[in-house]
């Protein structure tokens, strides 16, 4: 028992280690600055940074936008497979999945050459049309995370006896989705629009082949050309997504709870 | 029935090539407490979702106050519905769970909150309103489905086994409560069941339904004590089943195991030689003669089991068994396994299956 005990609290530290060494040293090494003592300058030129903020703010609004679109394209799907389709589960899955197999660098090269200015659809002519390409990109991205999420969460809820008792109240499609399974599964869809968030303020193939103002390319190109900001950046990225994760957890508090699931 | 509340005309339901509802045609008069009551399987759910307008008849009608409703959407039909699983939605209060058919249909928020408190007051849970369903029990809970249910003042109510997934000591007390709530708003109400307690104790008429159809409706008193087929007598209560032989059909007479029973004027167009069934309800049947019962067969007692304040006794008559109960009594022992006996039974009891 002592000896299980032991190897479990072995295997603990070595990954606390693995995860963690890596992080605290590239903090270290963000705040060697100054010459000889530590500071948090890197911190402050980065933040003081006009880029940085631009990017930071152009990569915000188009994470927001794409949260948008992935919940009005994946909730009532999601809700709509679980109801009526349940057959299609399998291959909608599939489909889903099929962004963690294809690169971003195979959609983005299908985009130039479907969406050119040469194009029937000329999304590529405009800076709005680019950024609205970019934003379906990356919803496309998204998917496995934020479809798994949502599912995840209807599978929580008797969706067809909630949409059934909505219905026979009098209730339409729109008030059950607004009403009956949004709030129902809402801690599912934040948890999958903050994992949007965080891929999509990291990300560099789309942003960057698109010549988007991003926050993946900057980071890039700080990395390249600078020695202490970078190292900065990856722990302000750190902090974002970390954020982004305890979020999640806070909001999972204030779920909606079932008489089977009183905790 | 001269103007039938709820009419559901030839109506047939197939999955594929598997038919659920065979031609299942019922009229139910306004105010009226139907159940149907049935085996897994027998359709009598996928019968109420056609009402609700869940499911859609592969044939036939439905009509509602003399309004054809067949190809009307569910939110449209104002049907209440209660639901085996209770279906209260979790994010909302108890009063906006009652509330919602009200919001959806728009009315004035003072007029809704004051008949969510009226409801609240029926179900006589007046201060559960700020309650989320997760705090509630599962008698509870259903009581606020119905209150949901009945709070848009709908023309006809569903109930799909709203007992089933509740403890035996709550479900009697629902049970009772459903009943008198029902009688007190006159609601036309069609309960599916597959409890025959609950069905018999309830009820103005049955539909007992069989492999989707209907193999007999009537009042609880007809159904349990004239069955007019073999399921419906074997599934409505304990019965005992016997087969004999017809050995004169003009007097009614029937052999079974050597001897000899009157059944007179029971036997319609049966001939002599022709094998029949007959069953005999427990309480029908006394251990040794009895005053009063005309009938009587020799047997040898196979079983006793002790209940307390019952004792069920089983005799086998040749091939037969026959179970029935006696009162328990502190000064006479129970019989003996093995003890040769004599049953006696009044004819008038028997139920002759076809």
């Amino acid at each position: 028992m002592k000896t299980g005990r032991f190897w479990a609290w072995l295997v603990f530290a070595l990954g606390t280690a693995y995860f963690f060494i890596p992080l605290i040293a590239t903090f270290e090494f963000s705040l060697r600055m100054r010459r000889g003592e530590y500071s948090f300058d890197a911190y402050r030129v980065v933040l003081g940074d006009a880029r940085f903020q631009e990017t930071f703010a152009y990569s915000v609004t188009v994470a927001v936008f794409t949260i948008i679109l992935g919940v009005l394209l994946v909730v009532p799907t999601a809700y709509w497979i679980r109801l009526r389709m349940p057959q299609l589960r399998p291959i909608v899955e599939f489909i889903t999945l099929l962004p963690l197999v294809i690169p971003a660098i195979v959609i983005v090269f299908g985009y130039i050459r479907m969406y050119g200015s040469n194009s029937p659809l000329p999304f590529l002519g405009s800076a709005r049309g680019t950024d609205a390409l970019l934003v379906i990109g990356y919803a496309t991205l998204a998917l496995p995370y934020m479809y798994r999420a949502v599912d995840t969460g209807l599978r929580t809820i008797d969706v067809r006896t909630l949409t059934e008792a909505a219905q026979i109240l009098g209730a339409g499609w729109i008030t059950i989705i607004a009403r009956v399974i949004l709030p129902n599964v809402l801690i599912a869809v934040l948890s999958g629009a903050f994992l949007t968030f965080a891929i999509v303020i990291g990300e560099f193939t789309l942003a960057s082949l698109l010549n988007r103002p991003a926050f993946g390319p900057y980071l890039q190109n700080i990395g390249a050309n600078r020695a202490y900001e970078p190292a900065a950046l990856a722990v302000i990225a750190f902090a974002i997504t970390w954020g982004c994760m305890s979020v999640i957890q806070v909001l999972a508090r204030f779920a909606p709870k079932s008489a089977n699931r009183p905790n | 029935m001269a103007d039938p509340f709820l009419s559901i005309q030839n109506v047939k339901k197939s999955f594929g090539n598997v038919a659920v509802v065979k031609d299942f045609n019922l009229d139910v008069g306004a105010g009226e407490f139907v159940s149907f009551l049935g085996p897994s399987g027998c359709g009598k759910t996928t019968m109420l979702r056609i009402v609700a307008g869940f499911e859609e008849p592969s044939a036939g009608k439905v009509m509602i106050g003399g309004k054809d409703v067949t190809g009307l959407k569910p939110n449209q039909r104002n049907i209440g519905m209660v639901f085996q699983a209770y279906a209260l939605f979790p994010n909302l209060t108890v009063a906006q769970n009652i509330g919602f058919g009200l919001k959806v249909a728009g009315m004035p928020k003072a007029e809704a909150q004051a008949r969510v408190a009226e409801m609240l007051n029926i179900i006589k849970l007046p201060d559960f309103g700020d309650r989320y369903p997760y705090q509630l029990s599962g008698g509870q809970q259903q009581r606020i489905a119905l209150a949901r249910a009945l709070a848009p003042k709908p023309k006809l109510l569903l109930l799909d086994e709203p007992l089933s997934a509740l403890d035996a000591k709550v479900r009697i007390s629902l049970r009772e409560e459903i009943r008198s709530i029902q009688k007190k708003l006159g609601i036309t109400t069609i309960f599916v069941t597959h409890d025959q307690e609950e069905a018999l104790s309830m009820s103005d008429r049955i539909v007992v339904m069989n492999e989707g159809r209907a193999d007999q409706t009537g009042t609880p008193f007809e159904i349990y004590n004239r069955p007019s087929t073999k399921f419906v007598a074997n599934f409505v209560g304990t019965l005992n089943v016997l087969e004999g032989t017809i050995s004169d059909a003009a007097s009614g007479t029937v052999k079974i195991n050597a001897e000899e029973i009157g059944l007179k004027g029971k036997l319609n167009g049966s001939k002599s030689g022709d094998t029949l069934s007959f069953a005999l309800r427990p309480e029908a049947i006394a251990l040794g003669r009895k005053a009063g019962n005309d009938s009587s067969l020799t047997g040898q007692i196979a079983d006793v089991h002790f209940l307390g304040s019952v004792i069920r006794v089983r005799v086998g008559i040749g091939p037969n068994m026959v179970s029935l109960d006696t009162f328990n009594s502190p000064n006479s022992p129970p019989p003996a396994v093995g003890e040769k006996t004599e049953i006696s039974f009044s004819s008038g009891d028997v139920l002759v299956l076809h």
